[in-house]
């Protein structure tokens, strides 16, 4: 059976390494700052104990004030899993930085997401839409997108 | 003299009759060998997601079904089992068994199909998979029995399955059981140790363990690179854990590997059915399921091992009758990240088989 790791504790010892990167551990998810995405990521698979070496999905919820981007990561050496969240403000232009480096398996899922949602993920080594074509405009998976 | 030759760019689909439907590869060429490549999403994205956010949890499962279309009692399933665990229902056990027995069919009934095709693509053109398709019919006479459907089953409900089997079910079951290990001998004899399959599968396209988890992949893919990962095991949903079977591995991850894998699974998934179908008890097949469902507002992630792999939802429920948000996470589309680093390098002849030994579903990938 896939153990899901309790977040609140992971969310002490990532919130020891990175002051400040956790804004709160629920019961089943951790919510991390955007700002150090990507170095809690890095922690989260380096580290010996987490080993966190494969990202199942990852998708994104419009909650009109903000995006959420969860990210659903297993671990195959010690069989658990986590859920690690992040949130993004604007409807403009969100960003994100890209998990690619780490995972690549995020790579045809950020396409998709910034296909569908909008949000732009910095350092995603090819940056398009994907289900889409080039010329769409807007991002239908929004709330708020007229048909 | 030195002949210049300079590379050129050729478009592959998206209708190709080896592109398992409506896949485009922008494939660029110096001679017959592959310098480049980029595969094109999207010819058949219906934007089921954005669908399901406007229908009934229950009006949900017929878009499941159009995902991987070969095998849609285990896309059925993979929802279901998201909005039990999301709104806390629970299965009685006689409709447990008969969810695992349809899934193991349909297992059987999807990898004769990859199986079959992947020979189209090697070059024995349409033999092989006249004859696979011979045995597919057996399995989806099955599931009409049951159904009333020959291809998009629409049999699991959250809190368990449609409708009950009919009396001619058990012992038309049987009958298959006991041919099916013969037609599988009977490919295993044409087959296995062809010469011709060993030159254009064995040792072509190579993808690394390391490779193979970093790009999340799984299903057939993955375990054909020696890792063991079946979500049946080491996750186990519905009643796994009761039944007795083995996870067949592959040694080098190469193309023969993957076929190797998928005949071997189809033994798992008879083996399976037997058990089932000895050990299946009376009684109800659904629990008490409101016919409008409204789980807590919460969020859940459902998994199960389908034909090509990890097929899961992710939903999240704000309290009403539909989702708020639905995604699927589809294993076709995440097998097929590594497709450029493993054909870069071959002829365009094996890149057909490369691809081939995926046995992708386009209904999957684009959604």
């Amino acid at each position: 059976m896939t153990t899901s790791l309790k977040a609140p504790e992971i969310g002490k010892q990532i919130q020891a390494q990175f002051a400040g990167a956790v804004i709160e551990a629920t019961d089943t998810a951790v919510m991390v700052d955007s700002k150090s995405l990507l170095n809690v990521m890095a922690y989260l698979k380096n580290t010996a104990g987490l080993d966190f070496d494969y990202m199942t999905t990852i998708t994104a919820v419009d909650y009109f004030q903000y995006f959420e981007v969860i990210y659903n990561l297993v671990s195959m050496v010690h069989n658990h899993s986590l859920t690690i969240k992040t949130r993004v403000y604007g409807r403009e232009n969100p960003s994100l930085p890209s998990v690619v480096s780490l995972w690549r398996s995020a790579d045809h899922q950020e396409r998709e997401i910034y296909d569908l949602m909008g949000i732009t993920f910095e350092g995603h080594p090819n940056m398009k839409r994907i289900v889409l074509w080039p010329e769409f405009k807007g991002h239908p998976q929004r709330k708020d997108y007229l048909r | 003299m030195t002949l210049r030759t300079e590379p050129f760019v050729i478009n592959m689909g998206p209708v190709h009759p080896s592109t398992h439907g409506v896949f485009r590869m922008r494939v660029t060429l110096d001679g017959e060998v592959v310098v480049n490549l980029e595969p094109i999403f999207g010819y058949l994205h219906r934007g089921i997601e954005k669908l399901a956010e406007e229908r009934t949890y229950t009006g949900i499962i017929p878009l499941t079904d159009r995902l991987d279309y070969v095998a849609s009692m285990t896309n059925n399933l993979a929802y279901c089992l998201s909005v039990e665990k999301l709104a806390g229902i629970t299965v009685p056990e006689r409709a447990e068994y008969l969810r695992v027995i349809m899934s193991e069919l349909q297992r059987i009934a999807a990898h004769l199909i990859s199986v079959g095709s992947f020979f189209n693509d090697c070059g024995a053109y349409f033999t092989p998979f006249l004859y696979m398709f011979r045995e597919r019919e057996r399995i989806v006479d099955l599931f009409e029995m049951v159904t009333g459907q020959r291809l998009l089953y629409n049999y699991m409900r959250p809190g368990g399955v449609s409708q009950d089997i009919p009396e001619e079910f058990l012992p038309a079951l049987q009958e298959v059981l006991k041919q099916m290990p013969l037609y599988i001998d009977e490919y295993e004899r044409l087959l296995k140790d062809n010469e011709i399959l060993y030159a254009r599968a064995r040792g072509v396209g190579i993808l690394t363990k390391e490779m193979a988890v970093n790009i999340g992949a799984s299903g057939p893919v993955l375990r054909g690179c020696g890792v063991k990962w079946d979500i049946r095991k080491v996750d186990p949903y519905s009643i796994y854990d009761r039944f007795e079977f083995d996870v067949p591995v592959g040694t080098q991850g190469d193309c023969y590997d993957r076929y190797r894998v998928r005949i071997e699974e189809m033994k798992q998934s008879l083996r399976i059915v037997e058990q089932a179908a000895k050990q299946i008890p009376d009684g109800p097949i659904r629990s008490d399921v409101p016919q409008l469902i409204r789980p807590p507002a919460g969020e859940a992630y459902g998994h199960l091992e389908a034909p090509t792999g990890e097929v899961g939802f992710y939903l999240v429920s704000d309290g009403s009758i539909a989702p708020y948000r639905c995604h699927i996470r589809a294993p076709s589309l995440m097998n097929l990240t590594a497709l450029r680093d493993m054909i870069v390098g071959w002829k365009v002849q094996d890149l057909i088989v490369i691809f081939g030994s995926f046995a992708i579903t386009m209904g999957e990938v684009d959604r």
